[in-house]
């Protein structure tokens, strides 16, 4: 979606990080989402050094 | 004394959420030292630094956590810990909804088929990942999160630009799109000035003096304050800039940032030179012969860069507004009213800011007349460390790592300025400048917390019989939650000056002291 696109649109926002952004947009009544994030293979570099090379090689 | 520490596997929180939580258990009775962490590398080496690690906290991953604690048995237990953890964790989220939260961006943008635009707060180390699967769905960023290397920053920008999209950061805390305020902003009125900042406090005043004029924004975009350096060449600013240029509900663009270096300047002037609309430039502390050249209005203020943009806009003559609003009768006697309060050897600033730009700006007012010492100084040798036995003018930008680490930012919990109103304030200082910064994201009062503290020093200084003049300004409307009246209602209450913008609160502090200086 262009950036022109996005100016002419209600906002629809998906959350990762700090819940309160979140929490402040439905206050608004804006569209939110709040992803139940955790760092993917426990935060461990060499898993997801791993990982990303997995889904590399199934993007080709 | 003992070390005890517990540990919960796959329990996953926010840093925020955790640090908050830290402090509060810090309070309890029997409470040496608490440090409440997922366990990152990070917090797992604050924890040796603080001498809390043991055992067990080797082992965990970025999805445990941990409270390692140093306790007097006698007042408390571990298990009253917990309780009290649990307590605390509870009532942050009680008030959360009961809506469904997708457990990987992946999921999310299959629940929510018309989400536009992803808000990346995640730990830096595992931002980009998040932000390349965003862009390559095709929604814009905006990344709150630092720790993101330049490197990764240039690979995802390139990658936003081929796209057409924006990407906001990283370290970007502050945008407003379609109306809607975004992680650190304010609520202002929709309008015709469109603003692309790279410094977030210095975005939020602009917007903010807008709002006071009775004009409103477009739209405000940050681009993370790296953008304008070589490096990265300016990507997200060159963006932002051409889609206000496009934008029909825009009519003045408003451009913020540090000064850039210099082949990014060049390619930003250029786009100024062709612009159709007006376009206003605070590049603070910039090249003001450089932004008239190519037809734009340079600004010696971030209340300045507001005036004009309105004044433009309104088709009014415009100047450098270098003044105050009151009449000058009563800022000369408010200086002479406020002076009367100081002893003779009362010489010293102590400037303690939330606002990282807000202090670049006050330091480049002061800096004209004085040697101000701060850890973001404006030449190398006036580095905090390099104050002289201890004395001389300080401005200190709290929001700066340094401060930050395992605490929250002093603009979502004030105690780090608290905490310096008692360890930087004696008998010397004469003058305490403080920015107090409202909007979403910010702490829910904090200049009940700056007249909390200022009420405190004050009777701490009553005792040697003295007194010191505290001026702030107030970054926030009468639409933010926390409301600018009553706010400055709050510190006026405390005998604080309370100025309409940080510049002219500067300038007042300026004035003070070289009344002080020169007697005149």
């Amino acid at each position: 979606m262009s950036i022109k696109d996005l100016f002419g649109q209600d906002l629809e926002v998906i959350n990762l990080g700090l819940k309160s952004f979140h929490s402040d947009l439905k206050t608004q009544g804006v569209k939110s989402v709040h992803v139940n994030w955790k760092p993917k293979a426990g935060g461990k570099k060499n898993m997801l050094n791993l990982l990303s090379k997995i889904n590399k090689v199934k993007k080709l | 004394m003992s070390l005890q520490t517990i540990v919960k596997r796959n329990a996953y929180y926010d840093s925020v959420t955790l640090m908050v939580i830290t402090r509060e258990l810090q309070k309890l009775d029997g409470v040496e030292d608490v440090l409440v962490g997922m366990g990152t590398e990070l917090n797992l080496d604050m924890a040796k630094d603080l001498g809390l690690a043991e055992g067990e906290l080797d082992t965990l991953t970025a999805n445990d956590l941990f409270i390692a604690a140093k306790i007097d048995e006698a007042q408390v237990s571990m298990q009253e810990i917990e309780e009290a953890f649990n307590d605390l964790l509870n009532k942050k989220t009680e008030s959360d909804d009961e809506d469904y939260n997708p457990p990987s961006l992946s999921s999310a943008i299959q629940s929510m088929p018309g989400a536009n635009i992803v808000l990346v707060s995640v730990p830096g180390q595992y931002a980009a990942s998040e932000v390349d699967e965003a862009l390559e769905a095709g929604l814009h960023v905006m990344l709150f999160s630092d720790n993101v290397s330049v490197e990764e920053e240039l690979r995802l920008k390139q990658k936003a630009v081929e796209k057409g999209l924006l990407m906001m950061g990283p370290d970007c805390g502050t945008a407003i799109i379609n109306g809607i305020p975004l992680c650190f902003a304010n609520a202002v009125r929709r309008g015709k000035i469109g603003v692309v900042g790279a410094s977030g406090t210095g975005t939020q005043e602009v917007t903010v003096q807008v709002h006071k004029l009775g004009e409103g924004l477009s739209q405000v975009i940050g681009t993370g304050g790296r953008d304008l350096k070589e490096q990265i060449g300016g990507l997200m600013m060159i963006q932002a800039f051409e889609s206000l240029i496009a934008d029909p509900e825009t009519e003045v663009v408003v451009l913020i940032s540090k000064p850039p270096d210099a082949s990014v300047a060049e390619k930003i002037y250029a786009i100024a030179k062709n612009s159709p609309k007006p376009v206003v430039i605070d590049f603070i502390g910039g090249d003001r012969t450089a932004i008239e050249a190519v037809g734009a209005i340079p600004c010696i203020s971030l209340e300045d860069a507001a005036q004009k943009a309105v004044k433009v806009l309104k088709g009014q003559e415009f100047k450098d507004f270098a003044g105050f609003s009151l009449p000058e009768e009563e800022i000369t006697e408010m200086v002479e009213r406020e002076l009367a309060k100081l002893s003779s050897d009362q010489t010293e600033l102590r400037a303690f800011f939330t606002g990282g730009t807000l202090a670049d700006e006050a330091m480049k007012i002061l800096g004209q007349n004085y040697q101000i010492y701060s850890n973001i100084p404006l030449s190398p040798e006036l580095a905090i460390e390099n104050l002289p036995e201890g004395r001389g003018h300080i401005c200190v930008d709290l929001g700066e790592d340094q401060f930050t680490r395992g605490r929250p930012h002093p603009m979502i919990d004030p105690q780090t300025r608290t905490d310096f109103f008692k360890s930087h304030v004696d008998e010397q200082t004469a003058i305490i400048l403080v920015d107090v910064v409202l909007g979403f994201g910010s702490h829910k009062d904090p200049a009940g917390a700056v007249a909390d503290s200022v009420r405190e020093i004050r009777q701490q200084l009553s005792k040697k019989g003295r007194d010191v003049v505290v001026i702030a300004s107030v970054c926030g409307t009468d639409l933010d939650s926390q409301d600018l009246n009553k706010s400055v209602a709050s510190l006026e209450a405390e005998g604080i000056l309370v100025m309409p913008s940080n510049a002219q609160a500067t300038r007042l502090t300026d004035r003070i002291m070289q009344r002080m200086v020169k007697g005149v």
